[in-house]
């Protein structure tokens, strides 16, 4: 045969051969569609600081420090980070090469804008940085965070706080946070311009909001990010969330309702992650000294007395709540912490028996042999069967002579309540995004009004000592020492009973077999993060 | 007419003016203002700074003839939950809820009619036995629960049609319509027959009540003396004369529609002003709650306006005065 016609043969062989080896490679597009009961209500990152919204905005912006599934601290924008040797002082070193989705570098001007903008009037993660007294650039890549005191959690603080671009920002105007009263929408609230694996496509409140895989990534090649197109679909009805999923119409879904889990276990197609969420679901007491309000007991407090306090808490069951109500969901506890908070203790936690004729006992010794009527405050849409464990509680009380009414209503109401402390016994649930239990503090056991605490303490609590105990956390450098006093007000909380610990939620996700991502204790899954099932 | 006219404008004012004050009176109680824009861990002191801000503390009447004001400016706010203009918010949203009462109010009065009227001349016969059961059904059972029950038959097992949303949409200046996509038509099936169901076997009810009374008049008897067609009797004598009380009902039916498609909305997570309002509720959003009360109140009294003038229409003895 002629030479030069084998060559030419072979050449379109082989032409055809890697075609239909590289046919067969190609990667289809991946697009998974995801389903939350309610949508992020701005893309302002700074705007609000709940649950929907950092959940959408941590795929396409990124803060300096993420926090995974395992609770661990990772580089994100940031690649370290340590205390000079001037403790007031942190030293973050900054990641080379990150490009923002308009192609413009990430430099510590981006930095400090972001952080000052996070910590101004009308930033609502301003509660967050309190701490920070300054921010200064050292080089392009290093900063430095000035703090009042020692602040050894700072970057506990950071993981929800996301880095704009200060030019683009400059741009249009949006220097700072939109305010309340506002005549007018700024442009953060529907365009973005982060570092994130993510751009936005397109973005419909309350119906869709597509995101594609942004080429120019500083973690391509470093994540697995399997997903090119991720697809958010708010649907608020459960039943619907749950038949979108079924019908194939959804490939992952994050809010469950607990009933139907047990059919999507069963289903085939179907995968259920779980895991322990970060938020401890409790039970608060007015412990004041003043009457109470939602009582028959007109003329003095009986929740002020610690045998009363006792006695309802010889008389909840919570093992049978993890059973009947929660189907077994939930991890009964008797500390308002998760385990992974720093200063969680297994003792303080161990959840005792219960003891019927003991709670009565110590109702007879505190004056209330025939028990007495009290109203329980409920939310009905906030927490996982919220309502039914209400109803529970009452029954556990009523067995000991406590006669409960349960008055269920909407976060909005229950959140005026409790902010008004305008209720004397009610639900309430707590996450600490900082894993660390002077969050829990600050909130919930510090004077209400003092210091800048307790905006969410209405158990009318007020103990001077702990008060102190609680502000010299802030600025503890000593580790031991502050452990010892975080160990310290657990004893007194836990002694107090001011609140009656219930369980600890569990997360549940459920999704497409070929997907497998894990449940992230903050309820925010990193897209970027998890590998596919199969393949 | 003018002076008659401009009565019936000077009413309707009153009911606007009446409804917005009741709405401001209930807002007392629908929860924390600042839900939607202050997260759980802000400060005592940031919730009181946006409480006085945004003028919360002040007592209703002052609050009210703020509010009345900027309104008569055409300034409706900031929604607190979307951060948006509410105006804008509003227009996004109604072209979906208009669609779907649209469609289902036509669904409902044509298929009303229509079975009304077989039911009511074919009465012994089997399909208006079963007509007249089934509307029993669509009567009595909740509008939420026919949803489910549709999107779990079509949606998860026989997997016809979605269960959510409104499919591919097309902008035409302001107003995305879904009437020109194929998914924009599969997506309207079931919210449609949800929303259509209780309207559609009252219509039939009431249509066929009011034609077996009309058929037993003098007038009818007479007419069958005559030697006249059946077919003439039932549709140019009869049914012309049971329109008055259908069209009453239809009308004030059809404001409804628009008005509380909440719960078709709501299952269908369809996006139209229905579950805006719902997630409002929920996120006390006080200006998008005053403006759509505010919406319905002038929609309704637009339409009892229209239907009173379909009465001339209808009745030709109305329109000799």
């Amino acid at each position: 045969m002629n030479p030069r016609f084998l060559s030419r043969r072979s050449t379109a062989l082989a032409a055809v051969l890697l075609a239909a080896v590289l046919g067969s490679t190609t990667a289809q597009a991946e697009t998974l569609r995801w389903a939350r009961s309610a949508d992020a209500s701005t893309l302002d990152p700074h705007a609000l600081n709940n649950g929907p919204n950092h959940n959408l905005l941590h795929q396409v912006y990124e803060p300096l420090i993420i926090r995974t599934a395992d609770g661990k601290l990772q580089p994100t924008l940031a690649t370290s980070w340590t205390l000079t040797s001037d403790p007031s002082v942190w030293e973050f070193k900054l990641r080379k090469g990150v490009k923002f989705h308009d192609g413009s570098l990430f430099t510590a001007d981006d930095v400090l804008f972001s952080l000052e903008r996070a910590r101004s009037p009308s930033s609502d993660m301003r509660s967050l940085l309190v701490a920070i007294t300054d921010v200064v650039k050292i080089d392009p890549f290093t900063v430095h965070i000035k703090t009042s005191g020692t602040t050894p959690l700072l970057p506990d603080n950071l993981i929800n706080i996301q880095i704009l671009s200060a030019a683009w920002a400059r741009k249009h105007g949006v220097e700072a946070p939109q305010k309340p009263s506002a005549k007018e929408e700024t442009y953060a609230t529907r365009n973005v311009n982060g570092t994130g694996p993510y751009t936005l496509v397109t973005r419909e409140p309350d119906v869709r909001t597509v995101l594609r895989k942004f080429p120019g990534y500083w973690g391509t090649g470093l994540f697995p990010l399997p997903i090119d197109e991720l697809v958010y679909l708010p649907i608020k009805s459960p039943a619907t969330r749950v038949a979108a999923l079924l019908s194939g119409e959804v490939d992952f879904v994050q809010d469950l309702p607990i009933q139907d889990i047990a059919r999507l276990r069963a289903d085939a197609k179907l995968r259920v992650n779980q895991a322990a969420e970060n938020r401890t679901i409790f039970l608060g007491l007015n412990v004041g000294a003043a009457p109470l309000t939602y009582s028959d007991v007109k003329d003095r407090n009986p929740l002020a007395d610690v045998r009363v306090r006792q006695a309802f808490q010889l008389a909840i069951d919570r093992v049978a709540i993890q059973k009947a109500v929660m189907r077994g969901l939930s991890v009964p506890t008797n500390i308002i912490a998760p385990p992974f908070v720093h200063g969680y203790d297994k003792a303080f936690g161990a959840v005792g028996k219960t003891d019927v004729a003991q709670a009565k006992k110590l109702l007879a010794d505190a004056g209330y042999p025939n028990g007495f009527g009290i109203t329980l405050h409920c939310t009905n849409d906030r927490y996982l069967n919220d309502e039914a464990i209400c109803q529970a509680v009452a029954g556990f009380l009523g067995r000991a002579g406590v006669k409960t009414t349960v008055v269920s209503r909407p976060l909005a109401i229950q959140t005026a309540a409790i902010n008004g402390q305008d209720t004397d016994f009610y639900l309430y649930g707590w996450g600490v995004p900082t894993y660390d239990s002077a969050y829990i503090f600050d909130y919930l056991v510090h004077t209400r009004g003092k210091n800048a605490r307790g905006a969410t303490n209405a158990t009318r609590y007020s103990n001077d000592a702990v008060d102190r105990q609680i502000v010299s956390l802030a600025s503890e450098g000593d580790s031991k020492k502050r452990d010892a006093t975080i160990k310290s007000i657990w004893t007194t909380v836990q002694k107090e009973l001011i609140y009656l610990p219930l369980h600890d939620q569990i997360q549940t996700y459920a999704m497409k077999r070929r997907f497998d991502i894990p449940v992230n204790p903050s309820n925010t899954p990193y897209f970027k993060l998890f590998k596919l099932a199969e393949k | 007419m003018p002076l008659l006219f401009a009565r019936r404008l000077g009413q309707s004012l009153l009911v606007l003016l009446a409804v917005s004050f009741i709405a401001f009176l209930v807002f007392r109680h629908i929860g924390d203002p600042t839900i939607s824009l202050l997260g759980e861990d802000a400060s005592l002191a940031d919730r009181e700074a946006v409480i006085a801000e945004l003028g919360f503390d002040q007592p209703v009447a002052v609050q009210y003839l703020r509010y009345m004001g900027n309104v008569l400016q055409g300034e409706f706010g900031i929604s607190y939950r979307l951060k948006r203009p509410v105006v804008e918010v509003i227009a996004e949203r109604l072209p979906a809820t208009l669609e779907l009462a649209l469609i289902a109010g036509l669904l409902a009065v044509a298929g009303g009619l229509v079975l009304g009227v077989y039911t009511a001349i074919h009465r012994e016969a089997w399909l208006s036995r079963a007509l007249m059961t089934l509307s029993l059904v669509g009567v009595s059972l909740p509008t939420f629960l026919i949803g489910i029950a549709l999107i779990y038959i079509f949606a998860v097992e026989l997997q016809w049609l979605p269960s959510f949303g409104r499919g591919d949409t097309v902008a035409l200046g302001g107003w995305s319509t879904g009437f020109l996509t194929a998914s924009g038509w599969a997506s309207l099936v079931l919210p449609v027959c949800t929303l259509a169901m209780f309207k559609l076997t009252l219509i039939m009810r009431l249509v066929r009540a009011e034609m077996m009374e009309a058929l037993r008049t003098d007038y009818v008897r007479f007419a069958r003396a005559r030697g006249l067609p059946e077919k003439r009797i039932h549709y140019r004598h009869a049914l012309r004369n049971t329109l008055i009380p259908v069209v009453t009902i239809t009308g004030l039916q059809i404001g409804s529609l628009i008005a509380f498609a909440i719960v078709t909305e709501t299952v269908f997570q369809w996006p139209g002003v229905g579950l805006l309002f719902i997630n409002s509720i929920q996120g006390v959003d006080v200006p998008v709650i005053a403006a759509y009360l505010m919406l319905i109140a002038a929609l309704y009294v637009v339409i009892n306006f229209l239907v009173d003038g379909a009465y001339l229409l209808v009745d030709p003895r109305l329109r000799r005065n």
